[in-house]
């Protein structure tokens, strides 16, 4: 079932205490999609969701509405909307069974709707072994850990076959081992069983892995929303850019074609005046001599070769705040790094964002050999 | 937000019915307390007032008050002081004795402090034998009095204290305080809002204790007869308005009490919020 | 292997950090033996005199067990009603925002600071058949000065601050999620209180109904103004301790007292252990 936002906005308090949790929002989000809202705390990207849920009531004015398919549901109370929700610290009744958590909605059903008790049995079974706990059926939530007690809280959510699945943060509060797990458990889920689902995140990294699209968020506002891919590559804006990960900071004058910063110079194919470059960790190599375009030279400060690749972090007179770079360890072992060693850092790729204009990203690619 | 019982309906009735009962229920004896106090008038108030019996009564009070409040303060302190600083064996079963008043009848508090230090008693006995006197006298009330009202600052103290941990005492430690400047500089300071409360219930249970007084007093008019007492023996002397006019005072005690806790726990709460 | 202990457990277990753990112990230990154990000795030593026959004879004698049944019977009626009652004062103080919120929650402790001698000839003058609320109920065929209702309502007045003060910081610390799954799950607000609100506030309205039932057994002063303390009818059982203390009877009264005081006890203990049950179910531990 699809998903339909108009102008979703949403304000807490009036006057001079009034604050803009969401600005007017317009979102589609087609059926069978899995959609991720990314944003740091305060981006509005809960409130977007617990407006969908019903949990909140939009701003009435601008004629906000959402729409499930073709059903109107601006004004229908959060118990009639059918949605299944999955919270961030799984509010599972805890003195009810596992069992009784997750039959607990087809046994609030209306009497004349309600499934019959050996109906609800064989349904919750069917769940509970769906989300591989039919062994703990008869435990309680606090005899679970984080995880099991996040797949209770789903197979809860499932259990009344809603059309519209909303998860907020649901791994926001485990281990990352068992985030790892779960994600890719849901992703498989969500696959198999093809309901329509909007999850929270404040992780770049759950965003990126498990949405088929992702929408990020900062101050009450969408900022970009494209696939994972897409968004990655091509951000829209700075924010966006920015919170997708790591980011180093070059800023300077630049004059004929050359950016110059204190004792640093780097080609460039750009007009006069002073400019702020954005570079990625990975977008950088290290090597001990300068290159014609560019002249970068750093100290490492630290070595961390922990994971696939080795982080360096690099110091210079010319930088405000250290650079970070990824380099293969490889290229570690070969160039010997250790702390102390002077270097240079060049650029593969680089990114700019005039504050000015809100236009796309600008994104060329500066050849380095 | 969505809440259960949030519909403008179920609000509007159970706010209506919860002010409704508290209002007949509490609000009324509250108002009537005062109303038969001043029935027939301020001056008829101030005679019942300052009647030689009524301040002979009151003066008991106080000063069966003013004894018991500092041994409550030591013995709450210090009661507190060792079961949340320290872990030794024994520890929970002190706490559950210092309960112990709160769930005796108050009228079998008086009984065994009387068969304890009466004249049939075994230490009242000898103490008869040596010609002290403490029942039907003014330090069996006081006796009780404390027995009564002894849990109420450990009881303030001990969940405080308990959540604040002694982090703080043991960094008093390590720069080299001595024990009694940890306590005056360190705690005192985290706890004396607390300290205050329990003292002022102290107060108020201290002022108005009457079924474990009564059984001990023997209510000798002006000599052991305290103002709960008083009001009393003048209600059953069918004067209606010079019990009352006893029992505001009383009531103005309490009603003190309610305001001191309500802005103490104002304060409490606006130190969360701006710390 | 030699017997000879490991360095580090020699001599004494260490130090304690903090000071004044022995001047703490001294005073708490001297004042509970000299004010709450020792005066217990007077009443054993009361009551060994007292042979098995006698002592039964004392506690099954007729008006005495009338006076269980009044006081019992009003304690329980006070405690089911100050449940209700506490409940949802409790809910409408935690969950409702409204004018006058505070002055209410600040009368909710008026009965425990109320002395009860007061409370007692208070509600005494106010039931009375010449009374504010005795003239307006007496029409209606509801006598409550000198009956056991009078002895309920007393009750209930002097303990219903012990429910809504244990309902109060439970309700308070339920997260909106607990309120919020349930209405996901289609819940209506009656199914949702019943099935899922209730059942976490049960171990705290357990507690406090308890207590407030413990407090109304040996309640005195508020209810012997209003009780008419007839005996068979309207006496309660603190008041047959204070009527053969009356007829120097120590030993009756020693009697009945160690009922009450048995009854009380083991009630509170009873509340207790039921509490740390529950409590070991929702929070952990294997069941």
């Amino acid at each position: 079932m699809s998903i339909r936002l108009h102008n979703i906005g949403k304000h807490f308090g009036s006057g001079r205490q009034r604050t803009q949790a969401l600005e007017p929002v317009n979102l589609d989000i087609h059926d069978g999609e899995l959609v991720g809202l990314l944003g740091p705390s305060g981006s509005g990207k809960t409130t977007l969701l617990r407006i969908i849920a019903g949990l909140e009531h939009a701003d009435p004015d601008g004629g906000a509405r959402i729409l499930f398919g073709e059903r109107d549901v601006t004004n229908v109370h959060v118990r009639d909307r059918r949605i299944g929700f999955v919270f961030q610290h799984y509010a599972l009744f805890r003195h009810m069974t596992v069992f009784d958590n997750v039959a607990f909605g087809l046994t609030v059903m209306p009497r004349r709707n309600r499934p019959t008790s050996g109906e609800i049995r064989a349904r919750v079974h069917r769940l509970l072994e769906m989300v591989q706990l039919e062994q703990l059926a008869h435990r309680y939530p606090a005899q679970l850990s984080g995880g099991q007690q996040q797949r209770v809280s789903l197979a809860r959510a499932l259990a009344l076959r809603p059309d519209v699945l909303l998860l907020d943060e649901p791994f926001g509060a485990l281990d990352a081992k068992v985030r790892q797990d779960l994600r890719r458990w849901l992703r498989h889920l969500h696959d198999e069983l093809g309901f329509t689902s909007l999850f929270v995140t404040h992780d770049q990294e759950e965003a990126l892995e498990l949405s088929d699209r992702v929408a990020v968020m900062s101050n009450g506002r969408i900022e970009q929303i494209d696939t994972p891919d897409a968004v990655y590559r091509s951000p829209a804006n700075r924010f966006v850019f920015e919170f997708l990960g790591d980011v180093n900071h070059l800023e300077g004058e630049v004059r004929d074609g050359t950016l110059t910063c204190g004792e640093a110079r780097l080609s460039v194919e750009l007009p006069d005046g002073s400019e702020e470059l954005l570079l990625r960790p990975h977008e950088l190599r290290l090597a001990s001599a300068p290159t014609p375009e560019a002249h970068l030279p750093v100290t490492v400060t630290a070595t961390s070769p922990v994971g696939a690749e080795v982080r360096v972090e690099l110091a210079a007179d010319w930088l405000g705040e250290p650079w970070l770079a990824t380099v293969r360890h490889a290229d570690y072992e070969r160039l010997g790094l250790t702390r102390g060693q002077r270097l240079f850092a060049i650029p593969r790729r680089w990114h700019r964002f005039p504050d000015a204009s809100p236009a796309p990203a600008l994104s060329p690619l500066a050849r380095a050999a | 937000m969505q809440r259960i019982g949030d519909a403008p309906g179920v609000r509007r009735t159970l706010i209506l019915a919860a002010v409704a009962l508290a209002a007949l229920f509490l609000l009324l004896p509250l108002v009537a307390i005062f109303a038969q106090a001043f029935a027939q008038g301020m001056g008829v108030f101030w005679s019942n007032v300052s009647d030689r019996y009524t301040v002979a009564a009151i003066g008991l009070t106080l000063f069966i008050t003013v004894l018991t409040i500092p041994v409550c303060l030591v013995f709450g302190v210090a009661l507190a002081w060792l079961v949340t600083r320290f872990a030794f064996p024994g520890r929970r079963l002190l706490q559950t004795l210092i309960d112990i008043p709160f769930a005796v009848s108050p009228v079998v508090a008086g009984l065994v402090y009387l068969l304890l230090y009466g004249r049939n008693g075994w230490l009242g006995g000898w103490l008869d034998g040596h010609d002290i006197q403490l029942m039907f006298a003014w330090p069996g009330i006081l006796l009780v009095t404390i027995f009564v009202t002894c849990p109420f600052v450990a009881r303030e103290l001990i969940p405080l204290m308990q959540a604040q941990g002694s982090r703080e005492e043991e960094a008093a430690v390590t720069l080299g305080a001595p024990g009694w400047t940890i306590f005056r500089r360190v705690t005192l300071p985290n706890i004396r809002w607390a300290l205050l409360y329990g003292v002022i219930l102290t107060n108020a249970r201290a002022v108005g204790e009457f079924g474990a007084v009564s059984v001990v007093s023997g209510a000798i008019r002006g000599q052991t007869n305290t103002l709960p007492l008083h009001l009393e023996q003048l209600y059953q002397d069918y004067n209606t308005v010079g019990a009352f006019a006893s029992a505001s005072l009383l009531a103005l005690i309490a009603l003190l009490t309610l305001a001191a806790k309500a802005t103490l726990e104002w304060r409490a709460a606006r130190q969360e919020a701006h710390p | 292997m030699s017997t000879r202990a490991l360095p580090f457990a020699i001599g004494r277990t260490p130090k304690r950090v903090l000071p004044g753990f022995g001047l703490s112990l001294g005073i708490s230990l001297t004042f509970v033996s000299l004010v709450l154990l020792l005066p217990m000795t007077g009443l054993f030593g009361q009551l060994a005199g007292l042979s098995l026959a006698e002592y039964w004879a004392i506690i099954s004698d007729g008006r005495v067990v009338a006076s269980y049944t009044v006081t019992i019977g009003a304690a329980a009626v006070a405690a089911l009603v100050n449940a209700a009652f506490g409940l949802l004062l409790a809910w409408v103080l935690v969950r409702y925002e409204f004018p006058g919120k505070r002055l209410l929650d600040a009368l909710m402790d008026l009965p425990f600071a109320l002395p009860t001698a007061v409370a007692g000839i208070t509600l005494a003058t106010l039931y009375a058949s010449n009374g504010w609320m005795g003239r307006l109920l007496e029409p209606l065929g509801l006598e409550v000065a000198y009956t056991w209702v009078g002895i309920a309502l007393a009750m209930a007045f002097t303990s219903i601050p012990f429910v809504v003060r244990t309902v109060q910081p439970v309700l308070e610390d339920l997260p909106a999620e607990v309120d919020e799954a349930a209405l996901t799950l289609g819940a209506s607000d009656a199914t949702a209180f019943r099935r899922v609100i209730l059942p976490h506030l049960w171990p705290a309205l357990v507690t406090g109904t308890g207590l407030a039932f413990v407090r109304s057994l040996g309640e005195f002063g508020a209810i012997i103004f209003i009780a008419g303390n007839m005996p068979y009818e309207t006496e309660i059982t603190a008041l047959m301790i204070f009527v053969r203390l009356q007829e120097y009877d120590y030993a009756g009264a020693s009697a009945i007292a160690s009922v009450v005081l048995f009854v009380s006890l083991a009630l509170l203990l009873a509340i207790n252990v039921w509490q740390g049950r529950f409590i070991k179910r929702l929070h952990g531990g294997r069941g």
